[in-house]
């Protein structure tokens, strides 16, 4: 690649369709990263989002729209420079590290062509940033899979690439690893100023790794945001559901600023095209609902799981209808018994039934 | 931006290109074979057709149900008793019983009629201890289309062990455990229960041992037997009708397709046969008494009269003429020998990788086809090859010779079909599928992901291979070189065609004094091949008891 264009977004993900033979994986997707940022797409597993990455990484043509890297379009239909010509790195799930080069040499393989000196420099310097300076001697199947993780990682930055994908960089490691690694990685991105795009149908990991998160289904963006806004400000029923947990209240709409439920008369911002008496969803997390002894509002605990700090309550309203509440977990109490609550609702979000 | 226009994975297209051409090229006997099918029938075919073409057939037919029958036996019951019974000697026999495969049929017929023919050790021995003499008493005729069979069975039934014994082995305990709980005792255990399922692995061993007996020249030669093999050399030698030995060789494949058939059918089903992924270590049947001596000696025989007993008698007469056979003729025979063979492993596989390569690179219908159509060959006997290679070679011979004395009065001769180019071509064509076999199965345990690491890491396609698959697979492509090398090493009838003049062999030179009845003299020639060919036997049985389910 010649001059980047400074103005243009690092990655831009132009309206592109992939397919397999008639089989469409990706339809009409487009998203873009600004230099510096990390992106997630996050997802069910066969839902595209692994496709998306290949794409971008030349693994896969595209069928209609563009990729562009730093301004230069890198693929389109019909066209695709060579993988190996990206300047992408890549961290694959099962990590493929070469298992007839030794840790050193793996992460100098994409670095053969410096001058000697300047190569073991660089290769000293990401063995110490990924904390296994004492194995450059060894092979892979002597690490550890976290190890190994940290090998492909440090192979994969080694040449400086413009834009680093990872594809399910976690999947294979247990939680407490899983929750380190993540936040190593981060570090490690952050420090290096890489720009990358993570996959995972992992939502933890998405919010500890990503600034912004798309959220994928059956090939298609559903959203893309921050953490923040995909979980309170969901656009879709998809991402509502997907992202975080909650569930949706029947209410109607009674004027242009208050919903009625059976939890109570709401008030928030509701969106003009909402009209009067409109039947509605909305979107109730565990946290609106706040445990009051002193509410008239009473519930029956009809499950509860013991979370450590809190307990989640799966509570049964009078018409029925279940919601969920976060408790503190000095809260104690019994399935059967009926507890009070309150709403408080600090971003109303609707669908229409 | 560099304008390449190479979309990814789209292989570079003289690669595709190239994969199609070479299976082209390497199917061109077959197709010249098949070729003369559409030709009217000539003067020398009608005769065939009147006189003995039924014998053909028929002996043809009769030596394939008799090793058929043959190794079925020796094969399935061999494997039985060593994957699921417990008996003195058996750890020895699972490897040992695979050591006949070493041994080239031909070798081993006429190491038999030394050994049983009148002067011979066994009727003179019998003549001097009950003072016989030529007439008084009945021996069997070791040339007979039923010595053939024996031959055959003696050295072919590892196909059938290799393969019965695998599938013993994977058979899950749990369907045998089943069994014995529903009260099926050993016996009923074998026939209702682990025969069947091991059928599929038991018929694709039986086809290959078929093939190697149709493809069978140098037996069924030496013992005067009337088949296919022999019947094509006799017309394209001894009657000169190229058209007519092409017209046999075709008739020939269509058994040879019904076997194809067979072993690719079977293998399909094989993949159905397995019920549960579960395995556990084998508790064998421990056998006592008679029934571990019966074992014993059932083991013992396919060993010592595939094996030992001719291998035994090789090394004698090799220690009793090894004076006058070490000479500089023989060194000159194995230089032949080896040079050839390493030529012709190395041309295999550097093929096997290219189109190996070349369908995991873009596996589209066009690339499988034709990788699969390359990979035939080990079905074709080796003189329906020498025919296929000879009859299109000497035509462009003829044609290269005749433009060129047209032209610049100059006479080429024999360019092609005169020379080893001819040979090495036709041992490509027969032994690519070994080397495509090993060096495909070397690739898939290759994840793809190790190639789009590299390509993320900026190499192209090419060097893929080159840095990444090459090393990783070194050992597998060792293997394939190897396999390659010891069948070229053992190969007849195509070098007998197909060798340029005064050109000779191991093989070659072995058949042929034992041809001439110095049979002695043969022997060391014959016991350098058995030597090579116990190479890929070690190999085999290693890889046997590593891949074994259930232990480390």
């Amino acid at each position: 690649m010649n001059k980047p264009d400074t103005a243009a977004p690092l990655l831009e993900v132009d309206r592109i369709r992939v397919r397999y033979g008639d089989l469409p994986v990706v339809e009409d997707m487009s998203f873009h990263l600004e230099q510096g940022r990390i992106g997630c797409l996050l997802g069910l597993s066969g839902c595209g989002k692994t496709t998306v990455l290949r794409a971008i990484a030349g693994f896969e043509p595209v069928s209609e729209g563009e990729i562009r890297l730093g301004g230069q379009v890198v693929s389109r239909p019909g066209w695709s420079l060579a993988p190996e010509q990206r300047q992408v790195g890549m961290v694959f799930q099962d990590f493929a590290l070469f298992p007839h080069l030794t840790i050193a040499d793996n992460i100098a393989f994409g670095i053969r062509q410096q001058a000697a000196s300047r190569r073991e420099a660089r290769v000293r310097e990401l063995l110490e940033l990924v904390g296994l300076g004492a194995y450059a001697r060894g092979y892979p199947h002597q690490l550890s899979g976290g190890q190994q993780q940290r090998v492909a990682l440090a192979r994969a930055i080694a040449p400086r690439p413009a834009l680093m994908l990872l594809d399910e960089p976690f999947s294979s490691m247990d939680k407490d690893l899983r929750e380190q690694l993540a936040r190593e990685v981060r570090a490690i991105l952050r420090h290096e100023g890489i720009t990358a795009v993570l996959v995972t149908h992992d939502q933890l990991e998405a919010f500890l790794m990503a600034d912004e998160i798309g959220v994928m289904h059956a090939g298609r963006l559903e959203q893309w945001g921050s953490a923040y806004e995909l979980y309170h400000e969901p656009g879709s029923r998809f991402v509502a559901d997907f992202v975080g947990q909650g569930v949706l209240l029947r209410g109607t709409i009674l004027n242009d600023h208050q919903v009625e439920t059976e939890l109570g008369i709401i008030d928030g911002s509701i969106d003009p095209a909402f009209g009067r008496n409109d039947d509605v969803d909305v979107l109730v997390r565990p946290d609106d609902i706040i445990h009051d002894d002193d509410s008239p509002m009473l519930t029956e605990v009809c499950d509860k799981a013991f979370r450590g700090a809190d307990f989640l309550y799966t509570l049964r309203l009078s018409s029925g209808a279940r919601v969920l509440s976060l408790v503190p977990s000095h809260h104690d109490h019994a399935i059967g018994e009926r507890i009070g609550i309150r709403l408080d609702l600090d971003h109303l979000v609707m669908f229409r039934r | 931006m560099t304008n390449s226009l190479a979309r990814p994975f789209r292989l570079p297209s003289p690669w595709r290109a190239g994969v199609i051409l070479v299976a082209l090229v390497l199917a061109l006997p077959v197709l010249t074979v098949f070729g003369f099918v559409f030709q009217p029938a000539g003067e020398v075919w009608r005769h065939l057709a009147d006189t003995v073409l039924k014998d053909y057939v028929f002996n043809s037919a009769l030596l394939l149900l008799g090793v058929g029958l043959g190794t079925l036996f020796g094969g399935v019951s061999s494997a039985w008793l060593c994957s699921m019974c417990q008996f003195p000697g058996r750890r020895v026999f699972e490897w040992a019983l695979l050591l006949p495969m070493a041994m080239p049929a031909y070798i081993i017929a006429y190491t038999y009629t030394g050994m049983l023919d009148f002067a011979g050790p066994v009727q003179t021995g019998l003549r001097d201890w009950f003072g016989w003499s030529y007439g008084d008493y009945w021996f069997p005729q070791i040339r007979s289309l039923g010595g053939a069979i024996v031959m055959l069975s003696l050295v072919l039934y590892p196909y059938v062990y290799l393969l019965a014994r695998a599938a013993f082995l994977e058979q899950s305990i749990c369907v045998l455990e089943v069994g014995r709980t529903l009260g099926a005792g050993a016996w009923t255990g074998f026939f209702r229960i682990a025969l069947p399922l091991a059928r599929p692995a038991v018929i694709a061993g039986l086809s290959l041992a078929l093939m190697e007996a149709l493809a069978d020249y140098g037996t069924v030669q030496y013992f005067g037997v009337a088949t296919f093999t022999t019947g094509i050399f006799r017309t394209w030698f001894g009657l000169g009708d190229a058209a007519a030995a092409a017209q046999l060789a075709a008739l020939m494949m269509s058994f040879v397709f019904i076997l194809i058939v067979l072993e690719r059918w079977s293998r399909r089903q094989a993949r159905y046969h397995h019920t549960s992924g579960r395995y556990r270590h084998l508790p064998r049947y421990q056998l006592r008494g008679w029934r571990a001596v019966a074992a014993f000696g059932l083991c013992l025989l396919p060993l010592l009269f595939g094996f030992l007993l001719p291998a035994g008698q090789l090394l004698a007469w090799a220690a009793q003429t090894a004076e006058r056979t070490l000479d500089a003729e023989f060194l000159r025979l194995v230089w032949n020998s080896l040079g050839l063979a390493g030529a012709a492993a190395l041309l295999a596989v550097l093929l096997g990788l290219f189109m190996a390569y070349g369908k995991r690179l873009r596996g589209s219908y066009g690339v499988a086809a034709a990788v699969r159509v390359a990979g035939m060959g080990y079905a074709v006997p080796g003189t329906v090859i020498a025919v296929g290679v000879l009859i299109p070679f000497a035509w462009i011979d003829n044609r290269i010779d005749a433009w060129m004395r047209a032209s610049f009065d100059i006479s080429t001769g024999l360019l092609l079909s005169g020379t080893l180019v001819a040979l090495l071509f036709a041992y490509t064509v027969r032994f690519l599928a070994v080397s495509l076999q090993t060096v495909e199965a070397g690739l898939g345990k290759i994840k793809p992901s190790m190639d789009d690491a590299a390509r993320s890491l900026g190499l192209p396609p090419n060097q893929v291979l080159a840095r990444i698959h090459m090393p990783i697979m070194r050992g597998s492509l060792l293997t394939a070189l190897l396999l390659v090398f010891v069948d070229v090493l053992k190969e007849l009838p195509a070098t007998l065609i197909l060798r340029p003049f005064n050109f000779n062999t191991l093989a070659v030179r072995a058949f042929e004094l034992a041809s001439d009845e110095r049979l002695a003299e043969s022997a060391t020639a014959a016991l350098a091949i058995v030597l090579v060919g116990i190479i890929p036997v070690i190999l085999l049985s290693r890889s046997i008891t590593r891949a074994r389910p259930g232990h480390e």
